[in-house]
C-alpha cells in the first residue's frame, strides 16, 4: 500500500516585521539579518491564532484537491502555541472545515515538529486501515519575549497536509525519527514566553537531532543526497539549514526552494511544512523530496517523499507559498506589539 | 375610544447628574408633574415607566414597583409598569398610557421615563446601548450604535449627495437651541468646523455628531380630555399614537436609508389626527445621531426622501425656519437618557403648544409631533398633539 | 467569572460555515438561518443551505470608538455585505489596508470574533476579507440587484 500527500494547504498571515525593525528597538546591530539570514517575519493579524491558521490551511487543502471532508477520519493538530491549555484545536479545525463527526483528533505538541509528528500519526493510522485520510497539522503563533534573540525569528503560519492511500500527489515513501531528552528550549506551563539555552540549541541538539535522523533514513533507504530534487530541513533562522544541508552533503540549489525562512521566519510548528509545501508548489512529478525536521526537546522526522503526476492537477487549487509570501503588509515595532499583545492592559 | 389629554409636566436637568440616583430623578420629575397637573396621588389611577436598561446601568430591575414606591405612592398598591423598547421605551409608556386612558381603563395615567447612565463607564453604557441592536448578529461583529448610523450615512451621502457639513449644521443647530432650554445637558454654541475637528467614532460620525450619555427623568400626566380640564388650563390633546417595528438587525431591511417603522407608525399618526405633515408647527425627532434628524425629517414627510441634508443647511429645521425641528435641543444636545427621551419629547411639545418654552418658544404652535426610535429603527413611535 | 458557552455553541454552525436557510416555496434565502420565513410564514418550505460567504459590501464604516469587548481592536472596519445568494449580513472586513469601500467584493476569512477575558472561551467565526483581484467580479444575477442598492 503507497502511503502519501492527497493535498496541502498552507496559511501565511499578511503582516510582517523587518528584523531591522526590531533591532532598532532594543540597539541590537544593522547585521543582525545578514547573521541570521532572516530579514523579515510574518505577525498574525490581531484576531488571528494557531486555531485561525490552522483552519485557513486545512480550507486550502481540500480545497486544493477538492477532496470531501468528511472522509477524514482523523485531525491532529501541531502547535506551540494552542490557544487553549485545555480544549482542542483539532476538534474547532474539524467543525469549521465541515468534516463530519466521526473522527479521531488530538492536539500535538513537540516545539516545531509537532506538524511533522501528526503527519506520522496519520500515516500509521491510513496505512492500517483504521480511516480514510487524515489531516494533519502545523501551524503557530510563537512567541519571542521582548528584547530575546527568539523576537527576531518567532513568525506566524501554518500548513495541512491530507494524508492518504489514493489520489496521492506526492508518495510519502518512509520516515526516520531520531529522538533524545535535551532541553534547549523549553516553555512552563502558564508561562508566555519560551526560554531557551541559547547556543546549547545548535550542537547538540538542532544539528546533532537532523542530521541523526537524515542520515538514518538514507541508510535505512540506501539513498544519497543526490538522489533528491529537494531537500527541506526545520527553518530556526536561515542558518542553520544552509548548515545542516552542506553537513549532509545536500546542495544550496536543492534547498532553496523551500527556505522560506528569511522571508516570513520561523513559523515552528509550520517551518519544515511550509518549507515543504513551497517545494510542492514547484516539484515535477516524479521528482524527489527529502524532508527533516527538528523539535526542540528534541527529535527530529525524516522523510522521503516522490512526488506524482496527480500534483499537475491539483497545484493551482489554492494559493501558493510564494502568493502568500508576496502579499505582505509592513508594521512598525509599535504595531507588531499591539498585534502580538505584548502591550498588557 | 376617549381622546386623552396632557394635563401635568416636568423633567429634571438633563447631563451627567452625579449627585443623584435613578430614583431620586423619577420622584424629582414625578413631583413636578404631579404639581403642575394639581392632581395629589389619590387621583392616580396607573404608572407606566420607559426604562432601557437599569439592570445594566444600575444593576437595577423592577423598575415598575420601584418608581411608585419613590414616588411615595407605595400605600396606594398602584399598578405600576415599566415598558421597554430600547430608546424608544419612553414613546412606549407614553403609548400605553394613552391606551390606558382611551380604553376607559383607567382616568388619571402617569407616563414617566428615566435612565441613569452615568454609574457606569463609556465603552459599558456603549455596551448596554449596543443591546439594542441584533446582540448576535451585530453586536457580536463588533458593531456599536454609531457604526450603525454611519452606515446609513455612508449611504445615504453615495445615494443623495448628503455632505457630512450638512450632518454637522443639525448638531450646530441643536447646540443652539439647547443654549434656549434651561434643562438642556449643553449651553455651548458650537460651529461645523467644531463638528469636523471632534474626533472619529465611526467614520463619518464625529463625536459632535452622537448624542451624549446622560441621566434624566421626565413625566406626563394624562387624563380623559372631558375631565381635563378640571385639572389645567391648557391641557394638550393627544390626537395621533402610532406605533411600528421593523427589523432587528439594520442589514435585514428593505432599505438602509429609510425607517420604515418611522413612515409606518407616521402614516397611521397623521391619519389619526387627520392632518398632513406640513400641518405640523413643531416637532421633537429622534436624533440619537445627526444622520437620524436627517432621515427622521424626509421618513415624517417633512421633505422628500434626500433632502433632509438641505433642509438642515437652509434653516428649515431651525428656530425660526419653516418647521423648528427638535427646539429641546434634541437628544443631541438636550440629552439622551435613553428611557427619558420619549417623554422629555412630549414634555417639550408640550410647553411649545401651551407657550410655555420661553425663549425657544415656536410663535403660534398649535400641532406639534413627537418621534421616537428605539435601536437602529426597530422600533418607532410617533405622537401627535395639538392644543 | 460568567461564560456564554452554551450561546456561543449553539450557533458555531453558522459562525463557522455560514449555515443559514432557504425557503423552496418563495426561493429567498435567509442568514442567520430562521424557523420562519417572512415570506411564506406558515407556508414555508425551508431547507438548511450554507452560504458561499462571498458578497459585495453594501455600505461600511471605520470604528474608532467601540464597546469593551473590542476596545483594544480599533480601529475596525465594519460593514454591511449582500451574499451573493441575497442577504445581507453585517461583518468586519479585514486585510484592508486601503480602507473599505461601497461596492468591494469580499469573501470569508476564519478569525477570533472575540474572548470572554483571559480565562474564559474564544469565540471563532467568520470575518470577511478582500477578494484577490482576479476574483473580483460578481455573479451575473447578483451584482445587478447590488448596483440598484447602491
Amino acid at each position: 500500500m503507497v502511503l502519501g500527500i492527497i493535498s496541502y494547504g498552507v496559511y501565511i498571515p499578511r503582516y510582517r516585521i523587518r528584523v531591522g525593525e526590531i533591532a532598532r528597538v532594543w540597539g541590537d546591530g544593522d547585521d543582525i539579518s545578514e547573521n541570521l539570514n532572516v530579514f523579515e517575519k510574518s505577525v498574525p493579524d490581531l484576531d488571528e491564532d494557531a486555531i485561525t491558521i490552522a483552519v485557513e490551511a486545512a480550507r486550502n487543502a481540500l480545497a486544493r484537491a477538492d477532496v470531501d471532508p468528511a472522509r477524514i477520519g482523523a485531525i491532529y493538530a501541531g502547535s506551540e502555541s494552542h490557544p487553549y491549555a485545555v480544549k482542542p484545536t483539532g476538534t474547532i479545525v474539524g467543525q469549521a472545515i465541515g468534516s463530519s463527526t466521526s473522527f479521531t483528533a488530538a492536539d500535538f505538541e513537540f516545539a516545531c515538529k509537532a506538524g511533522t509528528a501528526a503527519i506520522q500519526a496519520c500515516l500509521g493510522l491510513v496505512g492500517s486501515h483504521l480511516i480514510d485520510i487524515g489531516l494533519a497539522i502545523g501551524s503557530d503563533v510563537s512567541q519571542g519575549a521582548p528584547g530575546d534573540m527568539l523576537e527576531y525569528t518567532a513568525a506566524a503560519g501554518g500548513a495541512a497536509y491530507l494524508i492518504g492511500s489514493d489520489n496521492l500527489a506526492a508518495e510519502i515513501e518512509s520516515f526516520y525519527s531520531f529522538t533524545t531528552d535535551t532541553p534547549d528550549f523549553w516553555r512552563r506551563e502558564g508561562m508566555p514566553y519560551p526560554e531557551h539555552g541559547g547556543r546549547f540549541t545548535g550542537e547538540p541538539a538542532y544539528f546533532k537531532h537532523v542530521t541523526s535522523a537524515a542520515r538514518g533514513l538514507m541508510e535505512r533507504l540506501g539513498t544519497k543526497p543526490e538522489d533528491y530534487d529537494y531537500a527541506v530541513f526545520h527553518q530556526p533562522n536561515g542558518k542553520f539549514p544552509i548548515r545542516v544541508a552542506r553537513k549532509l552533503g545536500f546542495t544550496r540549489e536543492q534547498i532553496a526552494p523551500g527556505l522560506v525562512v528569511p522571508m516570513i521566519g520561523n513559523t515552528y510548528s509550520g517551518s519544515c511544512l511550509i518549507g515543504l509545501a513551497a517545494t510542492l508548489d514547484v516539484a515535477r512529478p516524479g521528482e524527489r523530496i527529502f524532508v527533516t525536521s527538528f523539535g526542540s526537546g528534541a527529535g527530529s522526522d525524516a522523510f522521503s517523499i516522490r512526488v506524482t503526476d496527480r500534483i499537475d492537477d491539483i497545484r493551482a487549487g489554492a494559493p501558493s507559498v510564494r502568493e502568500y509570501i508576496k502579499d505582505a503588509e509592513y508594521l512598525d515595532y509599535a504595531m507588531y506589539a499591539k498585534h502580538k499583545g505584548k502591550l498588557r492592559i | 375610544m376617549r381622546s386623552v389629554s396632557i394635563i401635568g409636566v416636568g423633567c429634571t436637568k438633563f447631563g451627567e447628574r452625579w449627585d443623584v440616583s435613578l430614583r431620586d430623578m423619577v420622584s424629582e420629575a414625578g413631583v413636578m408633574a404631579i404639581e403642575d397637573a394639581e392632581i395629589t396621588g389619590e387621583d392616580i389611577d396607573a404608572l407606566f415607566v420607559g426604562n432601557m436598561s437599569a439592570g445594566r446601568f444600575v444593576e437595577q430591575e423592577h423598575i415598575g414597583a420601584l418608581i411608585a414606591d419613590f414616588a411615595g405612592l407605595s400605600r396606594l398598591h398602584l399598578p405600576s409598569t415599566r415598558v421597554e423598547a430600547a430608546c424608544a421605551s419612553g414613546g412606549l409608556a407614553l403609548r400605553q398610557a394613552v391606551l390606558a386612558v382611551a380604553s376607559g381603563y383607567n382616568d388619571i395615567v402617569i407616563a414617566a421615563g428615566v435612565e441613569k447612565m452615568t454609574d457606569v463607564s463609556s465603552g459599558s453604557a456603549a455596551d448596554a446601548l449596543a443591546a439594542a441592536a441584533d446582540r448576535e448578529w451585530e453586536c457580536f461583529f463588533g458593531a456599536t450604535f454609531p457604526a450603525l448610523y454611519a452606515m446609513m450615512a455612508k449611504l445615504h451621502m453615495r445615494r443623495f449627495g448628503t455632505t457630512h457639513d450638512q450632518m454637522a449644521e443639525v448638531a450646530v443647530k441643536n447646540h443652539h437651541h439647547a443654549c434656549l432650554n434651561p434643562i438642556a445637558q449643553y449651553h455651548t454654541e458650537i460651529t461645523v468646523e467644531d463638528v469636523d475637528r471632534s474626533p472619529v467614532v465611526a467614520d463619518p460620525l464625529h463625536v459632535l455628531d452622537c448624542s451624549p450619555i446622560s441621566d434624566g427623568a421626565a413625566v406626563v400626566v394624562l387624563a380623559p380630555t372631558e375631565i381635563a380640564k378640571r385639572f389645567c388650563d391648557t391641557p394638550i390633546r393627544i390626537v395621533g399614537s402610532a406605533q411600528a417595528s421593523d427589523t432587528l438587525a439594520l442589514h435585514d431591511r428593505r432599505d438602509l436609508t429609510t425607517l420604515d417603522a418611522t413612515v409606518h407608525a407616521a402614516r397611521k399618526a397623521y391619519a389619526q389626527a387627520r392632518i398632513t405633515p406640513d400641518q405640523v408647527d413643531v416637532a421633537e425627532v429622534h436624533d440619537c445621531f445627526t444622520i437620524a434628524e436627517i432621515l427622521a425629517i424626509e421618513d415624517l414627510g417633512f421633505v422628500e426622501k434626500g433632502e433632509g441634508g438641505k433642509a438642515a443647511e437652509e434653516g428649515l429645521t431651525a428656530l425660526g425656519g419653516r418647521l423648528p425641528i427638535n427646539t429641546s435641543g434634541g437628544l443631541k444636545a438636550c440629552g439622551h437618557p435613553v428611557g427619558a427621551t420619549g417623554i422629555k419629547q412630549a414634555y417639550e411639545i408640550a410647553l411649545q403648544l401651551r407657550g410655555e418654552a420661553g425663549r425657544r418658544q415656536v410663535e403660534d404652535a398649535e400641532i406639534g409631533l413627537a418621534h421616537n426610535v428605539g435601536g437602529s429603527g426597530g422600533t418607532a413611535l410617533v405622537h401627535i398633539f395639538s392644543r | 467569572m460568567t461564560t456564554h458557552a452554551p450561546r456561543f455553541w449553539r450557533s458555531i454552525p453558522q459562525r463557522y460555515n455560514l449555515k443559514g436557510t432557504h425557503c423552496k416555496r418563495c426561493d429567498e434565502y435567509y442568514f442567520p438561518p430562521r424557523n420562519l420565513c417572512p415570506n411564506c410564514r406558515r407556508g414555508a418550505d425551508l431547507e438548511e443551505h450554507t452560504f458561499k460567504g462571498t458578497g459585495t459590501v453594501i455600505t461600511c464604516t471605520t470604528i474608532y470608538s467601540a464597546t469593551e469587548d473590542f476596545e483594544r481592536m480599533t480601529p475596525y472596519h465594519l460593514a454591511i455585505i449582500q451574499l451573493d445568494e441575497g442577504p445581507k449580513v453585517t461583518g468586519q472586513i479585514v486585510s484592508c489596508p486601503d480602507g473599505v469601500k461601497m461596492g468591494m467584493r469580499v469573501r470569508p476569512v476564519f478569525r477570533i470574533l472575540g474572548k470572554e477575558g483571559e480565562r474564559g472561551i474564544i469565540y471563532y467565526g467568520t470575518k470577511f476579507a478582500p477578494m484577490p483581484k482576479d476574483e473580483e467580479k460578481g455573479p451575473t444575477k447578483d451584482s445587478a440587484d447590488c448596483s440598484g442598492i447602491l
